[in-house]
C-alpha cells in the first residue's frame, strides 16, 4: 500500500518534470514565428534550447515508461483511449525533434520554409493536446470495466478539456519566454521581456478559471476538503508565479525562470493531488476508476523499480544541471550550430 | 482488414523504420569517439576532420533514430493494451530502466557534444563522445533484454491480479541475465558494428575513387575494416550459437526457417525451398544438403529436429517469409566476411583497386537489408505468438477501432516516408560533399 502511495507521487512528479523542462523547449517553439523576426534571431531561438531539448525530451519518455512499469493498467488504458490525442502528439514532437537537425542542413528557402512551420505545430500540438488529456483525466474519461474508450476525440475536446489546453500553452509559453530572457540578449531579449510580461496576466487569468471551474468539472477537491491544508499547493503555484512576475521586474531571469518552473510543477501538483487515489478515473461509474489499488504491478516490481529510480534520477539530475549550467550563457552568432 | 494485423503492419512499418537509423547510430558512435579519442591524443588535425564529418552524418542519423523511437514506447499502449497490461509488471520495467539509466544519458550528452565544442578540452569532448557511444548500447540492451523476453520468458509466473490473469516477475536476475537475451544483444551490438563499418568503408571508397580527400578517407577506410572484418566473423559464428540456442527454445521458428517439415532424425538442410503449407511440404527444394539440420543444431546427424507437422497448424509462424529473410541474412552475413577479408589483402593499395571501392560503395545497403531481414527472422519467426507460448498477437491488441489504427498507419507511413527521404537524401548530400578543409576546421 505505501509503495503504491510513493509510486503515485513519483508518477506525478515524472510528468511535471517533463512539463517544467520540455515546457520551455515547447513554449520556445510557440513563440517561433512571432519572435524570430530574421534568420539570426530564429538561429538564436533554436540555439537557445539546441543543447537540452533532446535529454528534457527524455522526462516523458521515463513519465511513460513508469506508467508502463509501475501502473501497466493504466498505461494500457490511457494510452489506448486516448489513441488519437497521443498519436498527434507524437507525430508533433517527431516533426519537431527532426527540424532542429534539418533546418540547418540546407539553405534552401523553402527547406527552411517547411521546418519552420514543424517547430511551431510541432510545439503547439503537443502543449495543447496535453493539457486537453490531463484536463479530461481530472474530469474522468469515459471507459467502461474493460478500460474501453466510450468516445472519440471530440468528446475530449469539450470546454473543460480546450481550457486545460490552452492553459498548458500559455504556461509554457511565458516559460520559454522566460528561457529566452535568460540565453538572448537585446532586440531578442527585449522582445522576449515584453511578451512575458504580456502573456503572465492572460496565463494567471486562464489558470485562475482553470482552477474555480475544476471545482464545477472534477472531483479534484474532495481531498481539498478532507485535508484543508492541501490547499497550500495551489496557493505555492500562485505565490511562485507572482515571485516569477517580481524577479522578471528586477530583470532577473534565471529566478524568474526557476519561479515559472516552481509554478508549473505545482500547478501540475494541484490536479494530481486531486486525482488521488486514482490515476485515470472513469465517467461512467467510479467502479471503473483505475487507482493505485487495481492497477499496480507487484509489490516486487515497484521495489526494484524503486531502487531504480532513487539510485540513478538523482544522477540524471545531477548531469542534466550540469548541462543546463554550462548553456546557460547568451548565444552568440559564433556559437551557432544549427 | 482488422485492428490486428492493421496495428501489426503499424508496429512494423515504425519499427523496421526506427532500426533503419538505430545500428548507424551504435556503430558510428563508437567509431567517431575513436576518432577523437585519436585526435584528443595526438593533435593530429585529420582526425579531427574525421570526426567533423563522421560525426555531422551521425547527428542526422541520430534525429531521424531518435524522434522515431518515441513512437515505440508509446505503441504498446496505444495498440497494444491487452499485452501491456498483460505483461507490464516485467516488459514495462525494462523499458523504465533504459529511458532512466540509459536513454537520459545519451540524450543529455548527444548536446553536450553538439554545443560543447568551445566549452571543454579536447579530451573531455572526446569523453562525452564515449558517453553517448556507451549509453546508446546500453539502451539497446535494455531493449533486446525486454524483446528476449517475449521471446523467451523466464522468472515470472502466472497470477490472478484485478479480475485477470497477468504475468508477474519473480526473478529479476533470471530476466536480466537469462542466455537467450545475451545471445541477442551480442548478435544485435556485432551486426550493428559491421553496418556501420560498411557505411564508412563505402563512403571512404567514393572519395577515394575520386581521389579527394585522400588522407581522411583512407585513414577512415581502414580504420572501418579492422572492426569491419572481426566483427563480420565474430556475428556468424556467434549467430550459429544463436541459432543453436533458438532451436531448443523455439523449435517452431527454427522449422520455418529451415522449410522443415517432419520430425526425424538425418534432418536435412536447402540451400532454397518453398513451402506449400496446405500440403505440409515443401513444392519446391533446391540444394538439399542430408543430416546438415541436424549436424547443426545436435552436432550429430542422427538426433531428430522437431518439424513443422509436429507443431500445432495455429501455432506456426508465417513459413515462407521466415525462410526467405533467414536466407538473405546468413547470405550477406557470409558476403560481408569475403568483402572485409579482400579488403585485409589490399589495405596498403586501396586506391589501385577501383574495382574493390566500387565493391564496398555498392555494399553500403547490404547490411541494412541483413539487419532488416534478421528481425524478420526473429519477429515474423515468434508468430502467431506475442509472448511466445503466452499469449498470442490476436489476443494482445487494443479495442480501438479499424478506422484509427488505419489512419495512425496512413499518417506514419507518409510522416516516415517522407523524413526517410529527407534523412538519407541529407545524409547522402553531407558524405558526398567530403569534410571541410584544414582551414575550415575548427575545434
Amino acid at each position: 500500500m505505501e509503495l503504491q502511495v510513493i509510486w503515485f507521487f513519483l508518477w506525478g512528479l515524472l510528468w511535471a518534470a517533463y512539463f517544467m523542462t520540455d515546457g520551455f523547449d515547447l513554449g520556445v517553439g510557440a513563440l517561433y514565428p512571432f519572435l524570430g523576426r530574421d534568420e539570426t534571431d530564429k538561429r538564436k531561438m533554436i540555439n537557445a534550447i539546441g543543447p537540452l531539448w533532446d535529454g528534457n525530451e527524455v522526462w516523458l519518455i521515463t513519465a511513460g515508461g513508469v506508467t508502463f512499469a509501475a501502473f501497466p493498467l493504466v498505461y494500457a488504458t490511457m494510452f489506448s483511449s486516448l489513441y488519437t490525442p497521443l498519436m498527434f502528439i507524437l507525430f508533433g514532437l517527431i516533426i519537431r525533434g527532426v527540424s532542429f537537425e534539418f533546418r540547418g542542413l540546407s539553405e534552401n528557402r523553402l527547406w527552411k520554409k517547411t521546418w519552420d512551420i514543424c517547430i511551431f505545430v510541432g510545439s503547439v500540438t503537443p502543449a495543447l493536446l496535453f493539457g486537453v488529456a490531463f484536463a479530461n483525466i481530472f474530469m474522468g474519461i469515459p471507459i467502461d470495466g474493460k478500460g474501453i474508450f466510450h468516445g472519440n476525440l471530440f468528446t475530449l475536446l469539450n470546454p473543460y478539456g480546450i481550457m486545460g489546453g490552452l492553459l498548458f500553452l500559455l504556461l509554457f509559453m511565458h516559460h520559454g519566454a522566460l528561457w529566452l530572457c535568460i540565453r538572448t540578449k537585446e532586440g531578442l531579449q527585449e522582445r522576449s521581456i515584453h511578451t512575458a510580461k504580456v502573456l503572465w496576466p492572460v496565463m494567471l487569468v486562464v489558470l485562475a478559471v482553470f482552477v474555480i471551474s475544476s471545482w464545477f468539472y472534477t472531483d479534484l477537491y474532495a481531498n481539498y476538503l478532507v485535508t484543508p491544508l492541501l490547499f497550500a499547493v495551489p496557493l505555492l503555484a500562485v505565490v511562485a508565479f507572482a515571485g516569477s512576475r517580481i524577479f522578471l521586474a528586477k530583470e532577473k531571469f534565471f529566478p524568474a525562470w526557476g519561479m515559472s518552473s516552481a509554478g508549473i510543477v505545482a500547478t501540475t501538483f494541484f490536479g494530481i493531488i486531486g486525482l488521488f487515489p486514482n490515476l485515470f478515473p472513469s465517467s461512467l461509474s467510479p467502479e471503473y476508476s483505475l487507482n493505485i489499488m487495481n492497477s499496480s504491478s507487484s509489490p516486487l516490481t515497484l521495489t526494484i523499480m524503486l531502487w531504480v529510480v532513487v539510485i540513478i534520477v538523482p544522477l540524471v539530475i545531477a548531469y542534466q544541471s550540469w548541462a543546463y549550467y554550462m548553456f546557460r550563457f547568451k548565444v552568440e552568432e559564433e556559437d551557432f550550430t544549427y | 482488414m482488422d485492428v490486428v494485423l492493421l496495428s501489426r503492419l503499424q508496429f512494423a512499418a515504425t519499427t523496421m523504420f526506427h532500426f533503419l537509423f538505430v545500428p548507424l547510430t551504435l556503430g558510428l558512435s563508437i567509431l567517431v569517439a575513436w576518432m577523437e579519442t585519436r585526435y584528443a591524443r595526438t593533435g593530429d588535425e585529420v582526425y579531427l576532420r574525421m570526426t567533423k564529418f563522421w560525426g555531422k552524418i551521425f547527428l542526422i542519423n541520430f534525429a531521424v533514430g531518435v524522434v522515431t523511437g518515441i513512437t515505440l514506447e508509446f505503441q504498446f499502449g496505444t495498440n497494444w493494451s491487452q499485452y501491456s497490461a498483460y505483461v507490464g509488471d516485467i516488459f514495462g520495467s525494462l523499458l523504465a530502466i533504459e529511458a532512466t539509466a540509459a536513454f537520459f544519458l545519451e540524450s543529455t550528452f548527444i548536446g553536450i557534444w553538439i554545443f560543447g565544442w568551445k566549452r571543454l578540452s579536447a579530451k573531455a569532448h572526446a569523453a562525452v563522445m564515449w558517453m553517448v557511444a556507451i549509453a546508446g548500447n546500453v539502451s539497446a540492451i535494455w531493449i533486446l533484454i525486454a524483446n528476449a523476453w517475449m521471446q523467451h520468458p523466464v522468472g515470472y509466473t502466472l497470477r490472478e491480479s484485478f479480475g485477470g490473469q497477468r504475468a508477474e516477475i519473480t526473478d529479476f536476475m533470471a530476466v536480466i541475465t537469462q542466455k537467450f537475451a545475451w545471445l541477442t544483444i551480442m548478435h544485435t551490438l556485432a551486426a550493428s558494428i559491421v553496418l556501420a563499418c560498411f557505411f564508412v568503408m563505402g563512403i571512404s571508397a567514393w572519395h577515394l575513387l575520386k581521389k579527394q580527400h585522400e588522407e581522411v578517407f583512407t585513414r577512415s577506410f581502414r580504420m572501418a575494416l579492422v572492426p569491419g572484418l572481426i566483427f563480420s566473423i565474430f556475428v556468424a559464428v556467434q549467430g550459429d550459437f544463436h541459432a543453436v540456442d533458438v532451436a531448443h527454445s523455439q523449435p517452431a521458428k527454427m522449422a520455418a526457417m529451415e522449410f522443415h517439415w517432419e520430425t526425424q532424425p538425418n534432418a536435412p538442410s536447402y540451400i532454397f525451398a518453398w513451402p506449400d503449407p496446405e500440403a505440409e511440404k515443401n513444392s519446391i527444394e533446391i540444394g538439399k544438403i542430408p543430416g546438415m539440420l541436424s549436424f547443426l543444431i545436435h552436432h550429430d546427424f542422427s538426433t531428430p529436429v522437431i518439424g513443422l507437422k509436429d507443431i500445432p497448424k495455429d501455432e506456426r509462424p508465417p513459413i515462407a517469409l521466415v525462410g526467405m529473410a533467414f536466407r538473405v541474412m546468413v547470405g550477406l552475413g557470409a558476403y560481408f566476411i569475403i568483402a572485409c577479408s579482400i579488403g585485409w589483402f589490399f589495405r596498403k593499395k586501396l586506391q589501385e583497386k577501383p574495382w574493390y571501392l566500387k565493391m564496398m560503395l555498392w555494399s553500403i545497403p547490404l547490411p541494412y537489408i541483413a539487419t532488416q531481414a534478421g528481425w524478420i527472422v526473429t519477429e515474423v519467426g515468434r508468430q502467431p505468438w506475442i509472448v511466445y507460448g503466452l499469449m498470442k498477437t490476436s489476443d494482445a491488441v487494443s479495442p480501438v477501432s479499424t478506422g484509427q489504427v488505419g489512419a495512425s498507419l496512413v499518417g506514419f507511413i507518409v510522416v516516415y516516408g517522407l523524413l526517410g527521404l529527407a534523412g538519407f537524401t541529407m545524409i547522402a548530400k553531407k558524405a558526398m560533399k567530403g569534410p571541410d578543409l584544414p582551414e575550415e576546421t575548427k575545434a
